[in-house]
C-alpha cells in the first residue's frame, strides 16, 4: 500500500474514528459521504466503542499475499457496545478459545509489513477482555 | 425492448490449462460460439474477466480480444464486477439488443487462474472487497463466507453435513460432464474431513482455481432460447452494515424483478444454476432465490430435492464447486449451460423437459447479483 493512502487512514484506523448519522442516529464505519441507512449527508464525527461481542468468527488457515507469516490467524465479526458492527482480526487468542458471544476489546497492533512501498502498516485488532478482579 | 435469443454458445473444459493463454482460451470459445451462432455480422464485443489485471498485468481486453478475433471498428470493452463480471456482461449485451441498437452481440467470459501462485489468486480474489477496511483485516473471500455459515448453523441449528451435501450433489452431477474440473464423486464424509480452509469451511466446500472460457451470440433474430430476463441488483458492500448478514438483498432484488420481467414466479422454474464458491452461498441463494423459506434451505438440499431427478435440479453440470469457477468466466458459463439444458445438447447431464432455466451469479459476498432467465420456445 502506498504511503498517501496509509497515510489517509490513520485517524480512524489508530483510533477507530467513524461518524453518528445526525438524522437517523447510525453510527457508520468506516467513514463515508453520507449514511447509508437514510442518505442523510449531515455526519458528525464520532469515537466508536473499544469493547464488543463476537457474533461469529472464522480462522484463516491460507491468507492473502503479505499476511502468509501470521497464519492461521482469527477474523471475527464484532458487535462493539455503542452498537455498531466491525470486521477485526482478534488476536492474544488461541482458536480453540474462540466462540459466539466472546467479549473482546480493541487493540493497537501491527498489520502487515515489507510491501511494495516498504511501510509498516499498524491498526486495531481485538482481543479476549480478562476482567479485573 | 424486443426478445432477445441466444444465438451460439460454446465452452472449454475447465482446468489448469498450462499451454494456453488468456488470449487462447477466449479465442477458443468465441470462434466455436461464433461459428454455431451462423449470424453475418457481430456489433459488439464484450469480455467479462475479473483478474486478468492482477494476474497477467493486462487490461484493455476489449480491443485485444477483438482484435485475436479478427473483429475491427466495432465497440468492444471489458465488463467487471468481480465474480458476478459474467453475469453483468450478459446483462450488458442483453440490454444494447433488447434496446434495438445492435442485432447481434459476442460476449466471451474468459479467466487464467493458474498463471498465478495461490496466494497471489487469494488477493486477487480479496479485490472483491473493500481494501482500506475489509480485506485490510487479512480475510479472505471464503473467510467472509465462513462467518456467514457460523452465524448460519448457530441461528438455524444446520447441521454441517446439510450445508456439506450440496456439495457432495453438485460433484455427483458434474459425473460426465465434458468441460467439468472435477467431474467425480466425492462423500459428504470425505467433504467434512478435508483440512478446514476457514474453519467452519472444508477445503472441499470450496471452489477451486481454474482456467477457461465461454461465449455467447445474443441476437435478435428469433431462435429456440430467449433471455426471457436479465437483471442485476447490489447491496451493501460492507457485510457489516446488512441489517441481516444472512440475507442475501441483492439476490432477493434482482431475482423479483426478474420473475416480474419473465412473468413467472420460482415455482416455474425448472433448473437452476447457482453461484455456489462455498456451500453456504449457495444454501443462503436457494434461500434468496425463493426456492424455499430461509433457514430451511441446508435442510432443502440434505433431503436431495436439489438432485437432478429431484423437485428442483440444481447445478446441474457440477455448479461452481465441481465444473468450476474461472472466476470471471463463471457467469457466462451458467448461462450457456442453462441453454444447452434447454436445447436438449446437455448429454449425459440432461435434464428432461426443461423450459425455464435460471442462473444465479455473485460477486462478492452476493455486493452484486445478477439473475438470467432462459426460456425455450
Amino acid at each position: 500500500m502506498s504511503v498517501p493512502r496509509y497515510w489517509r487512514e490513520i485517524k480512524y484506523r489508530y483510533r477507530l474514528i467513524g461518524e453518528l448519522c445526525t438524522e437517523c442516529g447510525a453510527i457508520i464505519f468506516p467513514r463515508r459521504s453520507l449514511c447509508p441507512h437514510c442518505g442523510c449527508r449531515e455526519l458528525e464525527e464520532c469515537k466508536l466503542s473499544e469493547t464488543g461481542t463476537v457474533l461469529s468468527w472464522t480462522v484463516i488457515q491460507h491468507p492473502p499475499k503479505g499476511y502468509e507469516k501470521y497464519a492461521p490467524y482469527v477474523v471475527a465479526l464484532i458487535k462493539l457496545d455503542d452498537g455498531a458492527r466491525i470486521l477485526s482480526q482478534v488476536v492474544d487468542v488461541e482458536p480453540e478459545e474462540m466462540r459466539v458471544g466472546l467479549r473482546v476489546e480493541a487493540t493497537f497492533r501491527r498489520v502487515r509489513e515489507d510491501g511494495s512501498s516498504g511501510i509498516i502498516e499498524y491498526g486495531y485488532k481485538f482481543r479476549p477482555i480478562i476482567e479485573e478482579p | 425492448m424486443r426478445p432477445v435469443y441466444i444465438a451460439g454458445v460454446a465452452l472449454t473444459p475447465i482446468g489448469e490449462h498450462w499451454e494456453l493463454s488468456l488470449r487462447d482460451l477466449a479465442c477458443e470459445a468465441a470462434l466455436k460460439a461464433l461459428e454455431k451462432a451462423e449470424v453475418e455480422r457481430i456489433d459488439a464485443l464484450y469480455v467479462a474477466n475479473m483478474g486478468a489485471a492482477p494476474l497477467q498485468s493486462q487490461l484493455h481486453l476489449g480491443a485485444l480480444m477483438a482484435d485475436a478475433l479478427g473483429l475491427y471498428g466495432l465497440p468492444a470493452m471489458r465488463v467487471e464486477a468481480a465474480q458476478a463480471s459474467g453475469g453483468v456482461a450478459v446483462h450488458e449485451a442483453y440490454l444494447a439488443v433488447a434496446s434495438g441498437l445492435y442485432d447481434s452481440v459476442l460476449v466471451i467470459g474468459v479467466e487464467k487462474m493458474s498463471d498465478a501462485l495461490p496466494h497471489e489468486v487469494r488477493s486477487a480474489l480479496a479485490m472483491a472487497e473493500d481494501q482500506e477496511y475489509t480485506a485490510y483485516t487479512g480475510v479472505t473471500d471464503v473467510g467472509l463466507c465462513a462467518l456467514l455459515h457460523r452465524l448460519y448453523m448457530e441461528r438455524y441449528e444446520a447441521k454441517p453435513e446439510e450445508v456439506a451435501a450440496l456439495a457432495a450433489i453438485s460433484h455427483e452431477h458434474a459425473v460426465g460432464c465434458p468441460h467439468a474440473q472435477y467431474p467425480f464423486r466425492v462423500s459428504v464424509e470425505k467433504i467434512l474431513s478435508s483440512p478446514m480452509e476457514a474453519d467452519p469451511i472444508h477445503m472441499l466446500e470450496c471452489s477451486g482455481i481454474g482456467d477457461g472460457a465461454a461465449a455467447l451470440v445474443l441476437t435478435a433474430d428469433r431462435g429456440d432460447v430467449e433471455i426471457a430476463a436479465s437483471t442485476v441488483a447490489v447491496d451493501h458492500f460492507f457485510l457489516t452494515e446488512r441489517s441481516d448478514p444472512l440475507i442475501l438483498e441483492a439476490v432477493g432484488t434482482a431475482s423479483k424483478r426478474a420473475y416480474e420481467t419473465a412473468g413467472i414466479s420460482p415455482r416455474d422454474i425448472d433448473l437452476v444454476e447457482l453461484h455456489d464458491s462455498t456451500t453456504i452461498m449457495g444454501i443462503l441463494s436457494l434461500e434468496d432465490l425463493g426456492f424455499v423459506e430461509k433457514g430451511f434451505g441446508a435442510r432443502y438440499v440434505s433431503e436431495g430435492n436439489v438432485r437432478r431427478d429431484g423437485e428442483l435440479p440444481v447445478n446441474t453440470f457440477g455448479g461452481l464447486k465441481a465444473r468450476g469457477n474461472p472466476v470471471g468466466a463463471t457467469g457466462v458459463y451458467q448461462v450457456a449451460e442453462i441453454a444447452l439444458q434447454l436445447l436438449g445438447e446437455a448429454g449425459r447431464c440432461q435434464v428432461e423437459d426443461a423450459e425455464v432455466g435460471l442462473a444465479e451469479n455473485l460477486g462478492g459476498v452476493a455486493s452484486t447479483a445478477s439473475i438470467t432467465i432462459l426460456r425455450r420456445h
